[in-house]
């Protein structure tokens, strides 16, 4: 993740063709660096309620680095720090009072790699849930089952809740750390290559499943499968070199790019 | 361009080295286990013709008369080691709780280390000298069960909490960040996640350092000492198995020489049968 970032010619302008309006989250001027390094370059970027968006770039671009401002998941690290502003709902959820536990209830994510909790597919669910509402035990099974339900997972694992979660296969895994991430109630679902470690049956269930939730919630998908964000996003955003160089309605952007490098990467002339 | 020689080395010389390494390797290593076994004889030779169940309930022999038992030595051992325990895992363990998962590359991370690994290393008598000089002289009833268990402690913090920084450590990053995600606190990540994912490796080194410190003699030495009655607390000079050996085996007693190497044997045995249990059950519950 720690990249060579050369800065680009100044001044930079990102080519934009769509205007999203009432943003759930929008990013402003958002710098990102590790350690001395810069990864990010005022970033702009406004992400549609109930649509998915899709960050594609070659690697080291600074797409899971954009990704992992949101929920403030790279503070954890010494020597990350970001600049500029993430606005969620209006406020900056980079401000110093910012609450983040009731943050990251509210921006749920999903990892390269499934990372089920050592313990049963039933208390995978409820563990995190148990700690952010105050369910009676029925609600709580209501809940376990409704979010796996969500992740289209139930009919596999209903008689297996009491089996540990590492027993299921990679996908299965994945969908469960999904319905995890969905028993929190979250608003957006931050997707970081979510099928790269993941057999393309599999993939093709949880690109299924995107597409269902974004009826309820708004995804932020960082892919490197250029099919994959054809396939299942609404608007595209391209960085190269810690800028976004375009951003759009995915459509027009995989059909008739603006910018000459979305077109060279697009078409796998780099990347 | 450089001329690529070969090297006239002939094939057999090197074939020899082969052998005579491998041979060297199978002989150092079958000579390890041969001591092993040698010593598990040894003491299951002498020790056995005293054991019976009157030899764990009853008091100490006098010289020269009978057996006995080593029923309050073993109680004094049990209740030091847990009182040891009491104190040296909790520290232990979150000092590398500390180390992994707060300190991590930082300078005083890289300090504290340093620190643990020489507290590893001093010698367990000088750790007793320590507990005698704050404990044992600057309280009215001297030598003491809890200065005993004191000085164990000691020794014990130091592998506990390596061996949990580095369990922890093999925990991967991707399961912090997925326990952070979703807005469980950090605190929770690592009591209710990390340690169960590590907890294989943590129990480890928690037992380690309790066989480390089960045979430890110098520290009790002159801490708890020895007594011939009943531990009934750990006020007082408290009865052990391992200065129990020392003093018995050193008597010019018969009786007491049965003893003492009636205790090794229970030492022995208990500990080889804890390592046993605890590998099948750990096996067991990862699967």
């Amino acid at each position: 993740m720690i990249m060579n970032v050369h800065a680009p010619e100044a001044p930079f302008e990102t080519v934009r063709d769509v205007v999203v309006e009432n943003p759930v989250i929008s990013a402003q001027k958002l710098d990102f660096w590790y350690g001395k390094s810069q990864a990010l370059f005022a970033n702009d970027l406004d992400v549609a309620p109930r649509k998915v968006t899709a960050i594609i770039g070659p690697s080291g671009c600074g797409k899971s680095t954009h990704l992992r401002v949101y929920n403030r998941i790279f503070e954890q690290y010494r020597g990350q720090r970001a600049g500029g502003r993430v606005l969620l709902d209006g406020q900056d959820l980079l401000a110093p009072g910012t609450d983040v536990i009731a943050l990251r209830r509210r921006i749920g994510m999903i990892f390269q790699k499934p990372t089920p909790f050592p313990m049963s597919i039933f208390e995978n669910v409820a563990y995190g849930v148990r700690l952010h509402f105050a369910f009676t035990r029925k609600e709580l099974e209501q809940k376990v089952e409704e979010s796996l339900r969500a992740a289209a997972l139930w009919d596999e694992v209903k008689d297996l809740l009491h089996k540990p979660g590492t027993a299921l296969s990679g996908g299965q895994q994945q969908r469960l750390c999904i319905a995890r991430a969905l028993a929190m109630s979250p608003e957006v679902l931050l997707m970081d290559e979510p099928t790269s470690a993941i057999d393309p049956v599999a993939t093709a269930r949880i690109e299924e499943l995107v597409l269902q939730l974004k009826e309820r919630l708004t995804v932020v998908i960082v892919t490197h499968n250029m099919q994959q964000a054809a396939r299942i996003s609404d608007h595209t955003a391209f960085f190269h070199l810690g800028r976004i160089i375009e951003f759009g309605a995915t459509a027009k952007m995989f059909t008739n790019p603006s910018h000459p490098k979305t077109e060279e990467y697009i078409t796998g002339r780099f990347g | 361009m450089t001329e690529l020689r070969l090297s006239h080395r002939p094939a057999t010389a090197r074939k020899a080295l082969d052998v005579f390494v491998r041979a060297f390797s199978v002989l150092s290593a079958a000579l390890g286990i041969f001591f092993l076994f040698w010593i598990l004889w040894v003491v299951l030779k002498k020790g056995h013709t005293v054991l019976s169940w009157s030899f764990f309930t009853s008091a100490p022999p006098s010289p020269g008369e009978g057996v006995g038992g080593i029923k309050y030595a073993l109680v004094g051992t049990l209740k030091m080691t847990g009182l040891a325990c009491l104190m040296g895992v909790p520290v232990g363990l979150f000092t590398g709780v500390w180390l992994a998962e707060f300190g991590r590359h930082g300078a005083l991370a890289s300090g504290v280390r340093f620190c643990v690994n020489l507290l590893m290393g001093i010698p367990s008598i000088l750790v007793g000298l320590f507990a005698y000089t704050i404990i044992v002289l600057a309280t009215p009833r001297h030598y003491s069960g809890n200065a005993g268990a004191f000085a164990l402690a000691i020794i014990m913090l130091p592998t506990v909490a390596r061996t949990a920084e580095d369990m922890l450590l093999l925990v991967p990053d991707a399961l912090r960040e997925s326990a952070l995600a979703l807005g469980i606190p950090r605190w929770r990540t690592i009591t209710g996640i990390l340690f169960r994912a590590a907890r294989k490796g943590l129990l480890t080194g928690v037992l380690l350092s309790v066989f480390r410190v089960s045979g430890e003699t110098a520290p009790l030495l002159f801490t708890a000492l020895n007594n011939n009655f009943y531990p009934k607390n750990l006020e007082q000079p408290t009865a052990n198995l391992t200065v129990t050996i020392y003093n018995y085996a050193m008597s010019p007693y018969d009786n007491w020489q049965r003893v003492a190497w009636g205790a090794s044997l229970v030492i022995m045995a208990v500990l080889l049968g804890v390592t046993l249990i605890l590998r099948f059950l750990l096996k067991e519950r990862n699967r």
